[in-house]
């Protein structure tokens, strides 16, 4: 009787395929990255039932630590450029041209003037620990005073790029006294539009608002 | 690899004259690439934020000094239902604006919850609001009127879950408003009485 032999058969797979499978996730991945900014703080908003994506460009950001502390940001390296030179000449802050460079390349700040020069003058890892520590941008309600330095980032900022939206992007455990703060020197400088950002989370059913986002469906 | 081995055995064997040119292959081990491929995908999946922030837009009601007593916006007083968000996340409401001193509001505990809590009152509220508009009693203009009064010891979280709520029930007019020290002092009695 002859012996059945079976074709000895490799132990390798074709690895084509998954290599195709591969990298087209790599692709999908690396078109659809915008990489984060680095955020100075750890941020944890709250949630709502919102959809409103946030905008492309021209934000101004106010982030709100669970601590209360301010941190002020824009985007757009030129407009930030453009206004650290207005701050410099407004507040005599005497930066040289890196630290200039070191603000627009830079993310949130949350120094008061006076500490400023010094907080852009240091490396990056000296700037982490700054941020740990520091008081944040000092507010208050009222926003013609002097100690409102949020109000005089504020003005310098639409100064230098008018179409800016106003965003806050605070923590859910932030007590409300901060955040009074913010909205009133705002609305110190006749602003009354603002966003807040916030996470997803789904309609209720059985609610107005799920009625609404269904259509007349729910007819 | 990329190739199966599958000539040992089986294949027609050449004539004995016929030399065979060693042949090679022309496939690549892919194994590096793919590895390659896998680690960029998970440090972009890591860096990646696929979902843009979602941010809620919230317009404060226009303030100016120089808007007369006359030209401002009246609210009737059965329209209204007066929050108050106080501490650990607690919800104080009543009807109206609470400015009659003879007749101080009943003021009433509750908190975010699907079920029972603050929205059942909205809902009630806006409920409220269309029936007596049919019955006459408001005009067609009127619409349910929630204003809003953080306390001091209130967090950012509340604030943003009230202001949902009246997105949740579609509730047009609403303001976020000062306490006042009458109100603190309803949820100081309202605690006392409630043994909170």
């Amino acid at each position: 009787m002859p012996k059945v032999k079976m074709p000895r058969k490799g132990t390798t797979v074709d690895m084509t395929a998954m290599c195709d499978v591969a990298f087209l996730l790599l692709t999908f991945f690396m078109l659809a990255t915008k990489f984060k900014p680095e955020e100075p703080v750890m941020v944890t908003t709250p949630n709502s039932i919102s959809e409103i994506p946030l905008p492309d460009k021209d934000i101004m950001m106010i982030t709100i630590d669970p601590a209360g502390r301010l941190f002020f940001s824009i985007d757009n390296q030129l407009v930030r450029k453009d206004l650290i030179t207005a701050v410099n000449d407004e507040k005599k802050l005497g930066l040289s041209q890196q630290e200039i460079n070191a603000f627009a390349l830079g993310a949130s700040v949350g120094a008061p003037f006076n500490q400023l020069k010094s907080y852009l003058a240091a490396d990056p890892e000296q700037q982490k620990n700054y941020d740990k520590t520091t008081t944040g941008i000092p507010t208050d309600t009222t926003v013609s005073s002097d100690k409102n330095e949020l109000g005089a980032w504020i003005r310098l900022a639409r100064n230098t790029n008018p179409q800016l939206r106003i965003t806050i992007k605070a923590d859910g455990k932030a007590a409300y006294p901060e955040i009074k703060k913010v909205i009133k020197t705002l609305e110190g400088w006749k602003i009354f539009k603002f966003n807040l950002i916030t996470g997803l989370k789904a309609v209720p059913p059985g609610t107005a608002a799920f009625d609404i986002k269904n259509g007349g469906g729910a007819q | 690899m990329a190739e199966m081995d599958t000539s040992s055995g089986g294949g027609h064997k050449k004539g004995p004259g016929v030399k065979k040119g060693k042949k090679l292959s022309t496939r690549v081990d892919l194994t590096p690439m793919v590895d390659l491929g896998f680690l960029l995908i998970t440090f972009f999946m890591f860096t990646t934020t696929l979902s843009k922030p979602k941010t809620m837009q919230i317009n404060m009601p226009y303030k100016d000094e120089q808007i007369k007593e006359e030209e401002q916006t009246k609210i009737k007083a059965s329209t209204v239902i007066s929050v108050l968000l106080s501490k650990n996340h607690r919800i104080y409401y009543y009807e109206g604006i609470g400015d009659d001193a003879t007749k101080p509001p009943e003021v009433k505990v509750t908190y975010f919850k699907p079920k029972d809590g603050i929205r059942d009152v909205l809902i009630n509220k806006k409920k409220m609001v269309e029936d007596l508009k049919r019955s006459g009693a408001l005009g067609a203009k009127d619409q349910a009127t929630i204003i809003i009064k953080p306390d001091v010891t209130s967090t950012y979280e509340d604030l943003v879950n009230i202001l949902d709520e009246m997105s949740i029930n579609d509730i047009r007019v609403y303001a976020i408003v000062d306490i006042t020290d009458v109100d603190k002092e309803f949820i100081t009695a309202t605690e006392q009485a409630n043994g909170l």
